[in-house]
């Protein structure tokens, strides 16, 4: 069990509010009428039952989904579309269901792929390689280089990402993520597919990311052990419905999330 | 009366022309909508099919067979030889590349087409061949409406015909015969598929036969009005277009694929081109299915295509 | 043995990214540039077949240095960026045709004004050409934004058959020729004539050394990483802040400019006397075959690719002769294409990911030998 908030965070301090947001895709409506908020420095779970709108509603976060009705207010805008490198832009980074690496590409330049916001140095210089850009690059391979410390992923970090097993893929994902250096991040499902010993180095990581570099994080997750142990506050979502909303030990007896998840008709 | 005359004249001309485009890009459309490999080798199996037709046909006729007979033993020759590749093509390059993507497939196809197009001409020699098999005359209808009449080339006639009968059959083919359930549901899912018990080796040996049997209509029609040689091959790029305006799976859609083209481009031809010098057929073709795209990026016909992350 | 890589430690991230980590690798390649640069004209200047003649430069040496040249522009596009292009040969016309514009005097006579620009030396007009081709390489990458894989290609296509049109038709470009082929101009470097084939060798070396470290500098660093994010998965690029806009114009605007040049080398320091038939189709087909045996995303790979089309014709040429079996022109052309399309197929089983990959496998065996592992 966690204390709600990061460090020294106060508790008010609103970094990301979804205002009344409906998404539908041609009959199908994902996501109706959610609303929430993420405070800053804490990790917000979404739950729910499969089909229920989590992952579009990352995708809403992320401006890769403009929503047909709401409004979205990032660290003070407030905007009701939002394209996705816009998102990048203003500090939103996150991890995908089924890992969306460069699969032609390194463990090292896939993360150093996240550093590419940051790196100024124009097309001339690169070309020529001695000087700025090649200090750029060496300035952001070395705050890669402590992000694949911070990952232990040193001993593959040459390897192509294709020839990785999952759960090391799985990492250099959030690994090409931290590397944006984000204010929020959006972790989609982390754990799926991990046996114990990779959920709790997981969870170490996650938990790390948090308190080190003091992230807000909003995770989608169905293990609920996990949920419980790192959430600070939960939200539930069922056919596109918000149905709860509060710390793990509220939504946990809430007999709405009960039924929800057995299955009652409703 | 004279310009609309030349107008219609000129439009039907095209849409014979385009019936032409679409058996070909029929071959196309069959083996996509199984395997999802777009076979750069048609126009090649064009070519193959035509010259062991044309060469059987004459030999068969130097020996004292009566010529329909001999267009008869040659079809079947000529049916035989793409039976024969269906089934090497399938075995020594799709089947040791079935997991690759799409562009290695695209590339192995395209060195099949070398393959083909130097085999078929080593066996069956390399010079230009005609091939008889339709009149090559034509029909001046509506004499009384315009003055002149309008020219209807037979051959063109003819080709519509095939074709028409091959859209019925393949058409009666897919829906109504197991095998060509086989093949939708091949095209659908290929791990689907087998766990049913549907043989994809089988399933792409059929494929790739029937295409080499559609190539083969092609050539007869081909290589009635243009004899059948080399440049036939260069079919395979024109069907391009042809594909992305009537999409790359379906038949009715090459059909009407090759009918756009063909009258597009001999109407380009007619009415822009002695603005620009002339020879604008030659690519004519491509900026339209350009243009085409610039509007709707997966063709007129062509499903959207939805990325989820 | 020869191969190890112990006690090569890195002490820095800059001696990490260099091209070659490995000081064997480095060796090797001062070696071949020695070679290259000076081996083979001094062989040549001692008339050491066979070097001496001209033979070897000619048909084999400059048509590889500048078809592998053209190899590296297409890899940056298809290659590194995902963007299948099958219009190569409109980009080399396009620039051999703009070096020779720019090399004769260029006279567009307006309403106003007429722009007028006197014949340039041949160095900026070929580095124009390649500008005038990067800049037409720009407009046919916008669509690629909303189409993609082999819809893309039929774009190109346009862009192969309608440039394959104006150069034939549009008498501007040929200087209003009666015959349609036109000439290059004199190849004075700023004083270095290039008029022997050792000459001509070596502008071509030069230029390739030069444009292959630019090439290699670009795809190793943010740009490189950027094509090769949006080749892998666009969508997921997008969301890294990438924008696939500036990703694939500036692909396309830099392999289109190396292509370009690549044509007008091609047309002056090859051929000499040029058609628009130079760069048909059959080009485009040869470059994009290039890329593929020698392996997508792999500059070393161009070279590769580009040694293997170039010299398997001349070997099946060669061996009937040198066997002394008879065999017809003919029958040889057809064995070429036959052996070519089996091989691309053989290839393509074995190793999608071509000769680069074959040789970096090749590599890492070469570590390990004579350990199995």
């Amino acid at each position: 069990m966690r204390a709600p908030g990061g460090p020294d965070v106060a508790v008010d301090d609103v970094l990301l509010a979804v205002e009344d947001v409906s998404l539908s895709f041609g009959g199908v409506k994902a996501v109706s009428d959610v609303s929430f908020d993420i405070r800053k420095g804490e990790i917000r779970a979404i739950i729910g039952p499969n089909g229920a709108g989590k992952t579009s509603m990352l995708n809403i976060i992320n401006g890769f989904y403009q929503p047909q009705e709401g409004r979205i207010t990032f660290k003070g805008e407030t905007r009701s579309k939002m394209r996705p490198h816009e998102a990048a832009i203003g500090g939103i980074a996150r991890t995908f269901q089924n890992v969306a690496l460069f699969k032609g590409m390194s463990a090292l330049d896939n993360i150093m792929v996240g550093r590419t916001l940051k790196m100024r140095r124009g097309f001339l210089w690169q070309l020529l390689r001695v000087g700025p850009a090649l200090t750029e690059e060496v300035e952001h391979r070395a705050r890669v280089e402590e992000i694949i410390d911070f990952l232990q992923i040193q001993a593959i970090r040459k390897v192509q990402v294709a020839r990785l097993p999952y759960g090391m893929q799985k990492r250099v994902e959030l690994g090409r993520a931290l590397a944006m250096e984000p204010d929020l991040l959006l972790l989609d499902e982390p754990m799926a597919g991990m046996n114990m010993e990779e959920k709790e180095d997981m969870s170490r990581f996650i938990l790390d990311v948090n308190n080190h570099y003091g992230t807000t994080i909003a995770l989608i997750e169905h293990d609920m052990g996990v949920v419980m142990d790192l959430s600070d506050r939960v939200i539930v979502l069922d056919h596109g419905i918000k149905i709860a909303d509060g710390t793990p030990d509220v939504v946990r007896n809430n007999q709405a999330v009960i039924d929800a998840y057995l299955g009652v008709a409703h | 009366m004279v310009v609309f005359g030349q107008f219609v004249e000129v439009l039907i001309s095209g849409l014979l022309a385009g019936v032409l485009y679409s058996l070909v890009a029929l071959g196309f459309v069959l083996i996509f909508k199984a395997s999802g490999v777009f076979n750069f080798a048609q126009g090649a199996m064009v070519l193959l099919a035509g010259l062991a037709l044309v060469r059987a046909l004459d030999m068969l006729v130097a020996q004292g067979f009566s010529f329909w007979a001999a267009v008869g033993v040659g079809l079947v020759f000529a049916a035989a030889i793409m039976a024969i590749t269906a089934w090497l093509v399938e075995r020594f390059v799709l089947g040791p590349l079935v997991n690759q993507d799409g562009l290695t497939l695209f590339m192995a196809t395209i060195g099949v087409s070398f393959i083909l197009e130097g085999g078929a001409q080593m066996l069956f020699g390399s010079d230009v061949y005609p091939l008889p098999l339709f009149p090559s005359d034509a029909w001046f209808l509506f004499e009384k409406a315009f003055p002149g009449g309008i020219l209807v080339s037979k051959i063109d006639v003819f080709g519509g015909f095939i074709a028409a009968v091959l859209v019925v059959v393949l058409a009666l083919f897919f829906q109504h015969t197991k095998t060509g359930r086989a093949l939708r549901a091949v095209a659908d899912d290929h791990a689907a598929a087998q766990s049913v018990g549907i043989s994809l080796n089988w399933i792409w040996f059929v494929v790739w036969l029937m295409a080499g049997l559609v190539a083969l209509a092609a050539a007869t029609v081909w290589g009635t009005k243009l004899g059948v040689q080399f440049s036939i091959t260069f079919l395979a790029l024109k069907a391009l277009p042809v594909l992305i305006i009537g999409g790359f799976t379906s038949v009715p859609g090459a059909i009407i694929g090759g009918l756009l083209i063909g009258a597009g481009e001999k109407l380009a031809e007619a009415y822009l081109g002695p603005a620009m010098g002339g020879g604008i057929e030659y690519w004519f073709a491509y900026v339209l299915a350009l243009v085409v795209l610039l509007m709707r990026p997966q063709g007129l016909f062509g499903e959207r295509i939805i990325e989820r992350i | 043995m020869l191969y190890r890589e112990t006690g090569q430690f890195k002490t820095s991230y800059t001696a990490d990214m260099a091209i070659f980590t490995i000081r064997q690798d480095r060796i090797a390649l001062w070696l071949l540039l020695a070679l290259a640069f000076i081996g083979v004209p001094l062989l040549n200047v001692l008339q050491i077949w066979p070097f001496g003649g001209e033979y070897l430069l000619r048909a084999i040496f400059i048509p590889f240095l500048i078809l592998s040249l053209a190899a590296v522009g297409l890899n940056i596009l298809t290659g590194y960026c995902g963007q299948l292009s099958l219009g190569s040969g409109a980009f080399m016309a396009i620039g051999a045709y703009s070096a020779y514009k720019f090399g004769t005097g260029v006279r567009i006579p307006l309403e106003i004004f007429t722009i007028s620009i006197p014949p340039l030396p041949v160095l900026p007009s070929i580095l124009l050409g390649g500008l005038m081709a990067a800049i037409v390489g720009i407009l046919f990458g916008v669509p690629s934004l909303r189409i993609k894989g082999l819809y893309l290609a039929v774009a190109t296509l346009a862009a192969q058959f309608f440039f394959d049109w104006v150069f034939i038709r549009v008498k501007w470009f040929t200087n209003y020729t009666s015959s349609g082929s036109v000439t290059a101009p004199e190849l004075n470097f700023f004083g270095f004539y290039a008029n022997k084939p050792i000459e001509k060798y070596l502008v071509c070396l030069v230029f390739v050394s030069v444009f292959a470290l630019l090439a290699k500098n670009l795809v190793r660093g943010n740009i490189g990483r950027q094509w090769m994010a949006i080749r892998d998965m666009d969508i997921a690029a997008e969301l890294m802040g990438i924008r696939p806009l500036y990703a694939k114009l500036t692909a396309f605007a830099i392999s289109s400019f190396i292509v370009g040049v690549a044509g007008a080398l091609w047309a002056f320091i090859y051929l000499g006397a040029w058609e628009p038939l130079a760069f048909n189709i059959d080009r485009s087909f040869q470059i994009l075959f290039m890329v593929i045996i020698g392996g997508l995303g792999s500059i070393m790979g161009a070279f590769l690719g580009a040694a293997f089309i170039l010299v398997l014709p001349i070997l099946l040429d060669q061996i009937p002769h040198a066997l002394g079996i008879p065999v017809s022109v003919e029958t040889v052309s057809l064995l070429v294409f036959m052996v070519t399309g089996a091989l691309i197929c053989w290839l393509l089983i074995v190793e999608p990911h071509g000769f680069a990959r074959l040789w970096l496998t090749g590599k890492e065996k070469l570590r390990l030998w004579p350990y199995p592992y």
